[in-house]
C-alpha cells in the first residue's frame, strides 16, 4: 500500500541556504494493507520527517513516496484516505477552541452535506469506536481532558474519513503507562479492519508489541528491517543490538550488548544495494566496522 | 535513617480551590538507600520531590514533618531552607539540560554558582567528581550546546552533588534522554551513592523498568498518597496492591507481541485532587473493589519493609 | 463501519476530568483583569478622556473652537475653565475638540498600522521561504525610511488636509516593528501540530492563519494595538507641533504648537500649553500602563501570586 522509495531529505541551513543537513538518506521500505510497521529510532534519526513525508505535510528532496501506486500528494483527496496523529495531544487541539472542532473541519472540508442529525450520530459512533464515552469527552476544552482522551479523540476524527492508512508519531511517548496500552490496542484494532499503520516511536518495547514489521532508522538511514522477529529475535547491526541492549527490562539484567563480529552486509557480497537480505524478509545495511568491505567473498 | 517523612501534606493554591496533590505520605529513606518514586501522572511525586527542596509560590505546606539526619526541615520558611538546600539535600531537576545558560561555558558557570552560594571548590576535585560520571575535564571548557543531553545531564549531577548532600533527588533526569544515554546516567547515579558522595538518593520516574535497575526499594504512589512501598525485588515479583499489579500488566516487555497475550491497561483516570473522593482514591478503576473500601485503607506493613494501603492486601 | 473487536469486558465507566483544574482562558482573564490596579487605573483614564471627548464638544454652545470668543490671553475663570488664548479663543473648547481628533487619529493610524501589520506578519511567519524573504526586504525598507522626511515631502505637495489622513500616513509609516513582532510569533505557533492537523483536514493559508494561529495570538495582538495607538498619537502630536499637522480642525498637538509659537510660556501663560501637554501625557501614559496591566493578566507567570 505504502511504498518509500530511496526517500531522501536535505535541509538548507544557514542564511539563503548556505549549508545543509541530511536528515533522510535514501530510506526505501514497505507498508501492506493491515499490516502495522513500525519505524524505530532516536532523537535525530529522521523518523518524525520520514512521518511528515508520507503526510505530505514536507516534500521529499528526492525518491518517491506512493500510496496506492499513486504519489503522495497533498490535498483533500489524500488526506481523506490518509491521516496522522502526532505526539502531544495538548499541542495538537487549539487550545481556545473546543475539543469537538477538529470533527467539525473534518466534516466542513469533507462531508458538508450530510444534515447535523446523522452527524452527530456518525461523530458518537466513532468515539465509541474508541472506547470513549461521547457523553464525558463531547463539548469539552482540550484542558479539561486527559491526554489519552485526547489521542483517542484524534483516531477517532481519523475514522470519520475513508482511512485507508494512518501515521501515528510518538503517540503514546506523552501518555502515562497506563493509557498507553490502550490507545495501542486501539491501533490493533484498526489494523485487523485493514488499515495500514506506520508507528514512528523510539521504544522498542512497544514497537514489537504491534508490528508484524519493524524498520531501524538511525542518522537518517535504515540500519535493519523486516520482520520484527526477525529483527529482534537475530539482530545483526550493531546499532540495532545496542538498542536492544539498551532497554531496561523489568526482572531482567541490564547488559551491554555484545560486539558485532563481522558485518553480515558485506560478508554476504553485497555491493550495489543499500540493504542487504540476509534471510527473506530480513534486511541488514552495512556494519561500519573498521575494516568492513575487505572481507568480502 | 537518613531522611523521614510523616504525613507530608502539599497543596496547591488555584482560582478554583486547594489541589490535594500530596495527601499524607510517609515513608523511611536509610542510609545508603536509593528509593525509586514511581506513578502516573497526578499521582504526586514531583511534588514530594520539589517540597523537599522548595515550595514555589503555589504551593502551600499544609501539614506533616520531614526529618533530615534528626533535624526537622522548615519547609514553608524559604530563607530557613537556604542553608539545607543545595548544602544537605540537593535535586537534579528535570529537564537539567534547559537550566544551563547557553552563554556561558560550563567551568565558568559553576564557579558563578558557587561563588553566589559562598562556595569555593579546587579544580581537582571538580576533575575528580566529572571523571566519576564519566565526563573529561574539557567539557569545562565547553557550552552547553556542544554537548549531548546525556551529557548535559550528568553535568547538572555533577553541580548538584558538589556539596555531598545527604539526599540528591533526581527528577525524571532520564525521561528526555535517548535510551542509549540512559544507562550511562542511571550508572553514574549509581556512582555517586557507591562512592558516597551522596548519602541516600531518591529517584523520581514514571518509567517503572528503569527504576527496578537502579532503586533499592521502590515507592508506588498514586492520586497524592501512597500505594505500596516494598524492595524492588518484591514488588517486581509479587505486588500486592491492585494498582501496582496492573500496572506492572500493562507495561509490554520487548518479545510481549499483541497476537499472542493482548495487554490491557488501566482504564479511566485518576480521580481530581480539587475534591478527592472520601475513601479508596483507586476505587473507581479498580477491579477489587468493594463496600469496605469507601474507607481509606491505612498503610499497613504487610511484610518487612513491604507497606500497602489497600484492604484486599493486609 | 465496522466496530472495533473488544480486547476486555468493559469495566465501570471512566470519571471524569483529570486533576488539572484550569478554567477556560477568557474567563481566567476576566477575573485577573478587574484585579489588576495597572489595568483599572489606565483603562479608566483613557475612559474618562475619551468620554470627555465625545461628549465635551456636544455641550459647547459654539461649533467651531477657534472662534474668537473672549477677551485675550485671560486666565482661567467661571466662564472659561481654562482660560482663552492670545487671540481670545476658548481653551476649553479647543481641548475638548482637540481630544477627539487626537484619538481620533491614534484609531485610524492605529487601525491601519495593525492591518498592514498583521497581513505582512502573518504572511511572512507562516509561509516562510521566499514569501518570507520578499516581505522582511519590504519591511526593512519602511522601517528605514525616514517618516519625517517623507512625510515633509509628502506635505509640500500635497499638505495634510484632515485628521483622518495624517492618520493614513501615520499608519503606512509605523507598521514595520508590529510585522515584525507577528512574524515572530507566527513561526513559534506554526510548528505547532494543531497546524498540521488543520492542514491535514484541507484548511488553506489565510483559513489557519485567521481560525488557527490568531486566536492564538490574540492577547498579543491586542497590546500591539494599543502600542501602535497610543505610538499614532504621540507621532501626531509632534508632527503638529513642528507645524506638519492638518490644516483645519484642532488637535492637542495644534494647540500645544500655536501655545509655543506664541510665546505662552514667557508670557506666563500657563492655562494654554499645560492642558494639552497634559492631555497627551495622560493619554498615552495611562495606555501604556494598562498595556502593561494587560501584560500581566494575560501571562501566567508574572502575576505576583
Amino acid at each position: 500500500m505504502l511504498t518509500l522509495d530511496r526517500v531522501t531529505k536535505t535541509f538548507r541551513a544557514g542564511a539563503f541556504g548556505g549549508g545543509s543537513t541530511t536528515a533522510v538518506d535514501r530510506v526505501s521500505f514497505s507498508a501492506a494493507p493491515g499490516e502495522l510497521v513500525s519505524l524505530i529510532g532516536e532523537s535525530g534519526s529522521g523518523k518524525s520527517t520520514i512521518g511528515r513525508m508520507v503526510l505530505g505535510l514536507t516534500r521529499a528532496s528526492s525518491g518517491s513516496l506512493t500510496l496506492d501506486g499513486e504519489q503522495v500528494r497533498p490535498g483533500k483527496d489524500f488526506y481523506r484516505r490518509v491521516q496522522g496523529v502526532f505526539q502531544d495531544p495538548f499541542s495538537c487541539y487549539n487550545p481556545v477552541f473546543k475539543a469537538d472542532r477538529v470533527f467539525a473541519l473534518v466534516r466542513r472540508a469533507y462531508h458538508p452535506g450530510v444534515p447535523d442529525q446523522e452527524w452527530a450520530g456518525r461523530v458518537e459512533k466513532a468515539v465509541r469506536d474508541v472506547r470513549l464515552d461521547p457523553g464525558q469527552v463531547l463539548g469539552r476544552y482540550p484542558h479539561q481532558l486527559s491526554g489519552g482522551q485526547l489521542q483517542r479523540l484524534l483516531i477517532a476524527r481519523a475514522l470519520l474519513l475513508d482511512l485507508r492508512f494512518l501515521v501515528a508519531d510518538e503517540i503514546t511517548s506523552m501518555l502515562d503507562a497506563s493509557t498507553r496500552i490502550d490507545v495501542l490496542n486501539l491501533l490493533a484494532g484498526l489494523k485487523e479492519r485493514g488499515l495500514g499503520v506506520l508507528y514512528i516511536t523510539h521504544d522498542l518495547s512497544l514497537g514489537t508489541y504491534l508490528a508484524e514489521r519493524t524498520v531501524v532508522l538511525r542518522g537518517g538511514r535504515v540500519v535493519e528491517r523486516g520482520d520484527t522477529q526477525k529483527v529482534f529475535g537475530n539482530p545483526l547491526h550493531p546499532y540495532t543490538r545496542t538498542l536492544l541492549a539498551a532497554v531496561p527490562r523489568l526482572n531482567q539484567p541490564w547488559t551491554s550488548a555484545e560486539p558485532v563480529e563481522a558485518c553480515a552486509y558485506h560478508e554476504g557480497g553485497a555491493r550495489d544495494t543499500d540493504l542487504y537480505e540476509t534471510e527473506p524478509d530480513h534486511f541488514v545495511a552495512c556494519a561500519g566496522l573498521p575494516d568492513c568491505g575487505r572481507t568480502s567473498a | 535513617m537518613t531522611l523521614t517523612v510523616n504525613d507530608l501534606r502539599v497543596h496547591y493554591r488555584t482560582l478554583r480551590g486547594e489541589v490535594r496533590a500530596l495527601d499524607g505520605v510517609g515513608f523511611d529513606l536509610a542510609d545508603g538507600e536509593i528509593l525509586g518514586l514511581a506513578g502516573e501522572s497526578g499521582c504526586g511525586k514531583t511534588t514530594l520531590g520539589k517540597s523537599l527542596i522548595r515550595l514555589d509560590g503555589r504551593m502551600r505546606h499544609a501539614g506533616g514533618t520531614v526529618t533530615l539526619d534528626g533535624e526537622e526541615l522548615p519547609l514553608s520558611d524559604d530563607r530557613a531552607m537556604n542553608a539545607y538546600r543545595f548544602h544537605r539535600i540537593s535535586l537534579v531537576p528535570q529537564y537539567s539540560m534547559s537550566a544551563l545558560n547557553p552563554t556561558r561555558r560550563i567551568g565558568r558557570m559553576i564557579r558563578e554558582l558557587l561563588a553566589s552560594r559562598g562556595v569555593s571548590v579546587d579544580t581537582g576535585e571538580l576533575h575528580r567528581r566529572l571523571a566519576l560520571v564519566g565526563l573529561e575535564p574539557g567539557v569545562l571548557e565547553r557550552y552547553p550546546i556542544e554537548l549531548s543531553g546525556g551529557m548535559k545531564q550528568r553535568t547538572v549531577m555533577v553541580i548538584s552533588t558538589l556539596l555531598d548532600p545527604s539526599v540528591l533527588i533526581a527528577d525524571e533526569v532520564t525521561s528526555a534522554l535517548d535510551v542509549s544515554n540512559q544507562q550511562a546516567v542511571v550508572g553514574a547515579l549509581r556512582g555517586l551513592r557507591d562512592k558516597g558522595l551522596v548519602t541516600s538518593m531518591i529517584f523520581v520516574t514514571h518509567d517503572l523498568g528503569l527504576t527496578s535497575h537502579i532503586a533499592d526499594s521502590i515507592m508506588v504512589m498514586y492520586a497524592g498518597k501512597l500505594a505500596e512501598k516494598a524492595p524492588t525485588k518484591v514488588l517486581t515479583t509479587e505486588p500486592r496492591h491492585p494498582y501496582t499489579r496492573m500496572l506492572i500488566g500493562s507495561l509490554p516487555q520487548v518479545g510481549a507481541r499483541y497476537k499472542d497475550k493482548p495487554l490491557s491497561g488501566i482504564e479511566g483516570s485518576p480521580p481530581s485532587l480539587l475534591n478527592p473522593p472520601a475513601g479508596c482514591r483507586f476505587r473507581d478503576r479498580c477491579p477489587l473493589a468493594d463496600s469496605r473500601c469507601a474507607e481509606e485503607p491505612p498503610v499497613v506493613e504487610v511484610a518487612p519493609r513491604h507497606s500497602v494501603a489497600c484492604w484486599k492486601a493486609a | 463501519m465496522s466496530t472495533l473487536p473488544d480486547p476486555a469486558p468493559e469495566t465501570a465507566a471512566a470519571p471524569a476530568a483529570p486533576s488539572a483544574p484550569a478554567a477556560k482562558p477568557g474567563s481566567e482573564w476576566l477575573h485577573y483583569a478587574v484585579r489588576n490596579p495597572k489595568l483599572i487605573i489606565g483603562a479608566a483614564l483613557v475612559v474618562i478622556l475619551l468620554a470627555l471627548g465625545i461628549a465635551g464638544p456636544m455641550l459647547l454652545d459654539n461649533d467651531n473652537p477657534n472662534e474668537y470668543v473672549g477677551p485675550q490671553a485671560a486666565a482661567p475663570d467661571g466662564t472659561y475653565w481654562m482660560g482663552t488664548t492670545t487671540f481670545g479663543q476658548d481653551v476649553y473648547a479647543q481641548f475638548v475638540h482637540g481630544l477627539r481628533s487626537t484619538f481620533l487619529v491614534g484609531v485610524v493610524g492605529g487601525a491601519i498600522a495593525a492591518v498592514i501589520a498583521m497581513v505582512v506578519g502573518f504572511l511572512a511567519g507562516y509561509r516562510g521561504g521566499l514569501v518570507d524573504e520578499v516581505l522582511n526586504m519590504l519591511t526593512n525598507i519602511v522601517l528605514v525610511l525616514p517618516a519625517l522626511a517623507v512625510l515633509l515631502i509628502i506635505n509640500a505637495y500635497m499638505g495634510v488636509r484632515s485628521v483622518a489622513v495624517q492618520g493614513l500616513f501615520i499608519g503606512l509609516t509605523s507598521w514595520p516593528w508590529a510585522a515584525r513582532a507577528i512574524r515572530a510569533q507566527t513561526f513559534s505557533l506554526r510548528t505547532r501540530e494543531f497546524v498540521d492537523l488543520a492542514r491535514l483536514s484541507g484548511s488553506g493559508t489565510w483559513r489557519i492563519v485567521f481560525r488557527e494561529i490568531a486566536p492564538n495570538m490574540s492577547s498579543y495582538l491586542f497590546m500591539m494595538f494599543i502600542l501602535l495607538f497610543g505610538g499614532s498619537i504621540l507621532i501626531a502630536s509632534s508632527l503638529d507641533f513642528i507645524g506638519l499637522g492638518p490644516t483645519e480642525g484642532v488637535s492637542l498637538g495644534l494647540m500645544l504648537q500655536s501655545a509655543q509659537q506664541w510665546s505662552a510660556l514667557q508670557l506666563g501663560m500657563w492655562w494654554w500649553f499645560i492642558p494639552p501637554g497634559a492631555g497627551i501625557t495622560a493619554i498615552v501614559g495611562a495606555l501604556y500602563v494598562a498595556n502593561v496591566g494587560l501584560d500581566e493578566v494575560f501571562n501566567p507567570k508574572l502575576r505576583e501570586s
